[in-house]
């Protein structure tokens, strides 16, 4: 592991309520992340995976700093901050934003260029006009997107999704952040264009060393990007195991992994899984009824009564795992790999 | 009975547009076989649900068939019947609609209605079919289709569809679809904006609805792991052509057409080697500007001269297998 590295950032016992809505009487607020713990460090890419509502979008805005955890500690560069609007670091230029929806995302009324011009502007005040167009082309060049006058003078909506996408990417990079955040980034894009958008964050990840965070439900996309990163599988609020990617996705150990595993597709018909899932009902569970045990339990096949205290993580040999009953749990790898 | 339940002959699918003619689909043949669970996979602008929706006559606005014909095989107790589906009259394809062939659409959160609870919008479509049930029959059979679906009959049909998660409002159109006892289920992207699990136990479900009840399955979807673990035949579109069909594990086995294997290829997985995986370069094409010859050879890495001038016909291959293609015929 990278443990003498000094983490990029540090997520620290970092618990998230929402209030319900509304005036009824009694309502009680919904904890919607418990106690997660994520060490980010410079150049890796972390991958966060989970069922919607898991609360991995909420994780993802409370590291780019849109929301404020309501107890924990950020630790970013090896400073205690507070949010988005801390001065201590600036963070507008250090952590960015990759959304899913590429067209809500962009100004629908400004062109390309000028939606990337802002940013820039803003932050460099000093700049030229020259001094910025040339930051521009630089940032096209790197994303693909070539010429880049054809591109730059176009409205969001005369683009494709892919190119939008690419967009994005171009304004997220353009300030030189040290970490991004990536919220389904191709969840809306065509397949066949899907693994070249993989490739263009891979390479930016490799050239200009910025962290990423990967936030997804699809396994496979995740397996591709985070191809020797780590990932944290998320339920309900709580990471339940994180490991290295490929360890976790051969030889899950947590009963949810290994049920999310069999449950996505393989685009070979020589593997058509075994069937039923090892889960016991398929609904998932009600935040607002958050127990003190394990947030699993009625959903596992290898519930005790050890499972009704609190919940504490177990290391294996290859990955974290929050599960009280982990001797139980069968740990053969999920699929035979000839 | 027939082998097929449905035949597509030669059928092309326009949108006149103010200045242009927009072809979605081009001269298209297909079989959907009897019992079977037939799979349509293609990109945003493939022609897919164009096509699927022509089968119940469902094409939105402007879109017609200009050519072609579609052929349901009916099979009732008296005996077989064909239908042509473009000669029914508006009277007709009501009836038609639903009872012979229904649909489970994309996103089951705007195809129920909000101000309706499920009890209200199941008893509505059961009577303007003129089935003539009693009260205590159709809550009967409500809660049978239900159950069969694995949902709580008695909280469900009380729900508006707000109350409900998409899982359970997808459960819900499909209790939907086989209201009327159908021959034919449409699948148009059923578990698209589901999770893994749920998608996992969804198909479970509609498994389990081809196995037992028998019905005819034509599933849309752009996700070929999830053809590669359902399916019994797939057909592979693009710009509203079929380019390749046969039995899944022909296709995949085999990958005839240069698309298909792109498309298999460029499909992440959790097993295998992620160095082998490549994207397709370029982009689909623009409908309204169709590339000459093969509309894939901008894209195709095999592509040659013939491909740029000459458009493939579809060869007819062994065992029912066609493929578009003038390089990989035999």
């Amino acid at each position: 592991m990278q443990n003498e590295q000094t983490p990029l950032m540090q997520l620290k016992d970092i618990n998230m309520h929402f209030k319900k809505p509304g005036l009824q009487l009694g309502s009680k607020n919904i904890h919607v992340l418990k106690d997660v713990n994520l060490d980010i460090y410079p150049g890796e890419i972390v991958a966060v995976i989970g069922e919607s509502g898991c609360g991995k979008t909420t994780l993802g805005k409370i590291i780019t700093g849109l929301f404020r955890p309501t107890s924990g500690e950020i630790w970013f560069d090896g400073k205690k901050v507070s949010g988005l609007f801390d001065k201590k670091i600036n963070s507008y230029a250090q952590i960015q934003f990759i959304q899913q929806d590429s067209y809500a995302a962009l100004n629908p009324v400004r062109t390309i260029y000028q939606s990337l011009y802002a940013p820039i502007k803003t932050m460099h005040r000093k700049w030229k006009k020259s001094q910025i167009d040339e930051r521009i082309e630089e940032l096209m060049s790197l994303i693909g997107l070539q010429p880049s006058e054809q591109f730059l003078t176009k409205y969001p909506h005369q683009l494709s999704g892919g190119q939008r996408q690419r967009i994005l990417m171009a304004r997220a990079i353009s300030l030189d952040p040290k970490l991004i955040v990536a919220d389904e980034p191709v969840s809306m894009i065509d397949v066949s264009l899907r693994l070249s958008l993989l490739n263009l964050m891979k390479e930016l990840n490799a050239k200009l060393n910025m962290s990423f965070v990967y936030i997804s439900h699809d396994l496979s996309t995740t397996r591709y990007i985070a191809s020797s990163g780590r990932v944290c599988v998320m339920y309900l609020g709580e990471i339940v195991e994180s490991g290295n990617i490929g360890d976790v996705i051969q030889t899950p150990r947590h009963p949810y992994t290994r049920a999310l595993i069999q449950a996505v597709p393989i685009p070979d018909p020589r593997f058509k899984g075994e069937g039923k899932l090892p889960l016991k009902s398929m609904g998932v569970g009600s935040l607002e009824s958050r127990t003190q045990g394990c947030a699993f339990e009625e959903r596992c096949l290898y519930s005790c009564e050890k499972c009704f205290g609190s919940v504490k993580y177990v290391q294996t040999e290859t990955a974290s795992v929050l599960c009280n009953n982990l001797e139980a749990v069968p740990s053969h790898p999920i699929y035979k790999t000839d | 009975m027939t082998e097929n339940i449905v035949t597509i002959r030669n059928v092309s699918i326009d949108y006149p547009l103010r200045k242009y003619t927009l072809r979605a689909v081009t001269n298209l043949s297909m079989d959907i076989k009897r019992g079977k669970i037939t799979a349509l996979v293609g990109e945003s602008g493939s022609g897919k649900t164009t096509l699927s929706s022509s089968l119940i006559r469902c094409i939105s606005e402007p879109g017609k068939v200009a050519e072609g014909e579609i052929v349901f095989y009916d099979t009732t107790d008296e005996g077989e019947k064909e239908i042509r589906v473009n000669e029914l009259s508006e009277k007709e394809i009501r009836q038609f609609r639903w009872a012979k062939i229904s649909m489970v659409f994309q996103a089951a959160q705007s195809a129920l209605n909000p101000v309706m609870t499920v009890r209200q919008q199941l008893y509505e479509t059961m009577t303007e079919h003129g089935l003539t049930l009693s009260k205590e029959q159709m809550e009967e059979r409500c809660k049978e289709l239900l159950g069969y679906v694995q949902l709580d009959s008695e909280r469900v049909l009380n729900s508006y569809p707000h109350e409900l998660s998409g899982g359970m409002k997808q459960r819900v159109m499909i209790a939907f679809a086989l209201l009327l006892d159908p021959q034919l289920v449409i699948l148009d992207e059923p578990t698209t904006a589901l999770d893994v699990i749920t998608q996992s136990y969804i198909f479970q479900l509609l498994k389990k609805i081809n196995e037992e009840k028998h019905i005819s399955m034509l599933l849309m979807t752009h996700d070929i792991s999830v053809v590669a673990r359902f399916a019994d035949y797939i057909g592979v579109m693009y710009g509203g052509r079929l380019m390749e069909y046969g039995t899944v594990d022909e296709v995949f086995e085999k990958r005839r057409h240069p698309y298909t294997e792109g498309l298999i290829g460029a499909t992440p997985s959790i097993i295998g080697d992620i160095g082998q995986m490549k994207p397709i370069e370029g982009s689909p094409p623009n409908l309204l500007d169709m590339p000459s010859g093969c509309v894939f050879h901008p894209r195709c890495p095999y592509c040659q001269e013939a491909c740029m001038q000459e458009e493939p016909q579809t060869y007819q291959l062994q065992g029912g297998a066609t493929c578009k293609c003038h390089l990989r015929r035999e």
